[in-house]
């Protein structure tokens, strides 16, 4: 593992860039992997992390900066170009054809064939067994892909790479959905995979791992490589302050409001293999957030208190009220609201106009006799759409064409006029220009300070720390710390979104 | 040092997963014996024979006499050719609505082809087959480049291709008179009893039933329609798999319309309408998922012969005509909805496993 100066690294990327539209998302990515080592990729969400590891895979192609593969310089168009090139990327969710075998999986598009031009099955099963074995893993080769825990899909990946002699793996968070068990299992083959002299790349939000696993860490923040070190010359404290790194000002201007007592309260929410135990409360006038990493959970707590999902323990009161579970008509006429984090899919029919849309929520109360005009959704909408500044020529505008944060404010004004008492919102300003999302900071301010409650989920770390009276942080689907505007600090909310099942430790 | 630990805490890891990976230790022919018994295709393959046996008790002439076990045979080949297409496209996830259209056309050219050239047989057939192929390449092309739901698309050419048949022979039919004998005489024909036409219609099957399993483009056929979007990242060639697919589709419903005309004779410009229906229906009975990604040609098969077998049968045991079609029906949705259970039993049994 001694490094080599003269030797070209496996991997090597230098001031990458990559844009989509406006938004920059990877200004400056740096990343140099030496064969035979493994090499931990940290940062926050959205630090770039997956558009670098996109660019390698060639699901991107960079806009500039150089890009090398044992020292000579590739370009990708194509996935199938970085695969015939040596580059194999696990992802968290590994995507298999469930219902075809393992073996067919691992050898799809080039199977073992025999005379005639057939595929040779039983050379397939056994060069899959074979693969498996050297793996450590126990696996039917001729099992099918459905039903594979996350943990064995990313072992058919891990086979699949091998068996094309892939020089380079990069894993995207693989642990995120494993239990114990199965990461020291993915640990062990990582390190087999190493001491072939293999280079690996291994994506982690938690720092245990990063120190058990990898002998080198590369910080990455807001799009831009920050530092690389030797993990043995590292502690957390210092990857996290390298990672947070920026100073968290008067950004989102939270308004103080007076709290009242408990809108929403939820009790010991628990859906398997999704979340367990979650219990917290939120007031009147109260923001409380959310916070955690990508795929903690959030998002499915959030839809299951809405009744969008269902959960098979506990309970979700709201202003003292039971709210039934899986029923979102029930949650809205108890006065709950409800802003998804995909706006376009779930929160907003995109080719209807405005008023329609604003509207539709309230239909019920809108129709006489069972018939909906459009002078009365108009009227209906009008004062919501003028309150929010939503800039569209006329009501009649079709919600497609507006600018990312024009939408949010329609999916906002479309909730409010039902009047809620408990606002939930997915990712607010997410897509959304910084112009706009000060704009929409202030509204959720103003909403609150006239008493509605807000449960408001956020990836993005200032956006928390300023807007929130209180956080709540989520880690693997349970609650790890609840901590108030007060003591709140990136590296404490940090910690406790990274902090890992008690029964690893 | 760190790594001897890690070794002794292999075991350990192995055996938590033992319950849910470990291989089978079946011997091979066991396991084959048991992948066989086990398939949906036996399944379907008892109903059928309970249904044959259960009409032979009622009426031994069902079976036994001569003329009923031609029939048995000869009617569905029809359906079995369109069977086999419909279930290579619908393993892609895609569907192919016109293929009764696409055999209303070319059961007419045949008997157009007899009158108005001097062709043989042969040609005849084989321009019937390739007339087809051109249709089901203009629906492959259609849904490969329209980024349209097959569905959509091919509902749109079934009522194309059945407006140029109308147009084309208005009012007018091929009679049997129309046609040369021996083209007629092969409707009727048998080798050992079993008719020629139905010869050839598992002839057709087993080739493509060959080719699902054991090229590697039949394999990419299954992958596209497991997962679609897995299958561009895998590198497949996504379009050319379905367009060919559709092809394919196209050339058996041609001949399925030459075999229509040599069968019955006689054609209208109706023929074939709403048997498109019926041949999706014989392959969702037969084991396909409609979701493409699973299934076999042969469980196609013989849900086409069981779906006409049924037709057949229920007249005999006195059903009325109402509950015929109903039972139809209620076999399509217990076919769905058992798969359906039980992919959702298996998922549900794996996750709550990983979980506790």
């Amino acid at each position: 593992m001694t490094e080599n100066p003269t030797r070209p690294a496996s991997l090597e990327l230098r001031g990458v860039v990559k844009s989509f539209g406006a938004v920059q998302a990877l200004r400056s990515g740096s990343l140099r992997v030496e064969p035979g080592s493994i090499h931990a990729l940290v940062g926050e969400n959205g630090a770039g992390k997956s558009t670098l590891v996109k660019v390698v895979a060639g699901v991107y192609r960079r806009d500039g900066g150089e890009f090398l593969l044992d020292g000579s310089s590739v370009d990708f168009s194509s996935t199938a170009e970085s695969k015939a090139a040596g580059v194999a990327v696990i992802y968290q969710e590994p995507t298999l054809f469930p219902d075809l075998s393992v073996t067919e999986n691992i050898f799809m598009g080039r199977q073992i064939l025999g005379s005639g031009r057939r595929i040779n099955r039983s050379a397939m099963y056994a060069e899959a067994a074979s693969l498996f074995a050297g793996l450590g893993v126990h696996i039917d080769p001729r099992r099918q892909a459905l039903g594979l825990s996350i943990a064995d899909q990313q072992i058919i990946e891990i086979a699949k790479a091998i068996s094309l002699d892939a020089r380079v793996l990069i894993m995207d968070e693989p642990t995120a959905a494993l239990s114990g068990v199965e990461v020291e299992r993915l640990f062990t083959v990582a390190r087999r995979l190493r001491d072939e002299g293999r280079a690996l790349v291994f994506i982690s939000h938690r720092f245990d791992e990063v120190f058990e696993l990898c002998d080198t860490v590369t910080v990455m923040r807001d799009g831009s490589y920050v530092d690389t070190l030797r993990v043995a010359d590292t502690d957390v404290d210092k990857l996290v302050a390298l990672m947070v790194g920026r100073e968290v000002g008067d950004l989102f201007p939270k308004t103080p409001a007076t709290v009242g007592g408990p809108v929403l309260e939820v009790r010991n929410l628990g859906s398997t293999g999704v979340f367990h135990d979650v219990s917290f409360d939120v007031r009147a006038g109260e923001i409380v957030s959310l916070a955690g990493l990508v795929g903690a959970g959030r998002s499915e707590i959030a839809r299951a208190v809405f009744g969008v999902d269902g959960y098979d323990t506990g309970s979700v009161h709201l202003l003292g009220k039971a709210v039934p579970p899986r029923n979102p008509r029930a949650a809205i006429r108890a006065g709950m609201a409800f802003i998804p984090e995909d706006r376009r899919k779930q929160g907003l029919v995109i080719d209807a106009s405005v008023s329609r849309n604003v509207a539709g929520v309230i239909r019920g109360r809108l129709s006489r006799f069972g018939v909906l005009t459009q002078r009365a959704e108009n009227e209906a909408s009008a004062p919501w759409a003028s309150r929010l500044e939503v800039k569209t020529n006329a009501l009649d505008m079709n919600a497609t064409t507006m600018s990312g944060g024009n939408q949010q404010k329609v999916v906002i004004a479309k909730w409010l006029a039902t009047e809620p008492r408990l606002l939930v919102i997915d990712e607010p300003t997410r897509g959304i220009d910084v112009g706009t999302k000060a704009e929409v900071h202030r509204l959720l301010s103003e909403l609150a300070g006239q008493g509605m409650a807000i449960l408001m989920i956020s990836s993005e770390l200032p956006e928390v720390l300023g807007m929130a009276d209180r956080i709540l942080v989520v880690s693997e689907g349970r609650l790890t710390a609840d901590i108030d505007r007060d003591d709140a600090t990136p590296e404490n909310v940090m910690l406790a979104a990274t902090r890992t099942r008690e029964v690893r430790a | 040092m760190i790594d001897t630990a890690k070794q002794d805490q292999q075991p350990e890891t192995e055996h938590a997963h033992a319950e849910l990976v470990a291989p089978s230790e079946l011997s091979p022919g066991r396991r084959a014996f048991e992948t066989v018994v086990r398939s949906r295709e036996a399944s379907i393959l008892a109903v059928l024979l309970l249904i044959i046996a259960v009409a032979t008790i009622k009426s031994p002439n069902f079976l036994f006499s001569a003329n009923s076990w031609r029939d048995l045979l000869l009617t569905p080949s029809v359906l079995l050719l369109l069977a086999a297409g419909q279930c290579v496209v619908i393993i892609t996830r895609n569907v192919d609505l016109s293929v009764g259209s696409v055999l209303g056309l070319t059961a007419y050219l045949t008997g157009r082809l007899f009158i108005d050239t001097g062709l043989p047989i042969v040609a005849v057939i084989l321009v019937g087959v390739l007339a087809g192929a051109v249709l089901g390449l203009v629906n492959g092309l259609l849904v490969g480049f329209g980024k349209v739901p097959a569905l959509v698309i091919t509902l749109g050419t079934l009522y194309i291709y059945r407006g140029i048949v109308l147009s084309w022979a208005g009012s007018n039919r091929i009679n049997p008179s129309d046609m040369p004998d021996a083209f007629g005489n092969l409707g009727t024909k048998t080798i050992l009893t079993i008719p020629v036409l139905f010869i050839l219609a598992m002839l057709v099957v087993v080739v493509v039933g060959y080719y699902l399993y054991t090229a590697r483009g039949g394999r990419e056929l299954y992958a596209i329609g497991s997962d679609p979007d897995a299958a561009v990242l895998y590198g497949l060639n996504v379009r050319r798999r379905v367009i060919a697919a559709f092809v394919l589709s196209g050339a058996l419903a041609g001949l399925a319309g030459v075999v229509f005309a040599a069968r019955y004779g006689s054609v209208s410009s109706s023929a074939g309408s709403g048997i498109e229906l019926q041949a999706v229906a014989a392959v969702v009975v037969g084991g396909v998922a409609i979701f493409g990604g699973s299934g076999t040609v042969w469980g196609a098969a013989i849900g086409a012969i069981l779906l006409v077998t049924i037709n057949r049968v229920l007249p005999i045991l006195g059903i009325p005509d109402f509950w015929q079609q109903a039972l139809v029906g209620a076999l399509i949705l217990s076919a769905i909805a058992l798969d359906r259970l039980l992919s959702l039993r298996r998922e549900r049994q794996l996750i709550e496993a990983r979980d506790s």
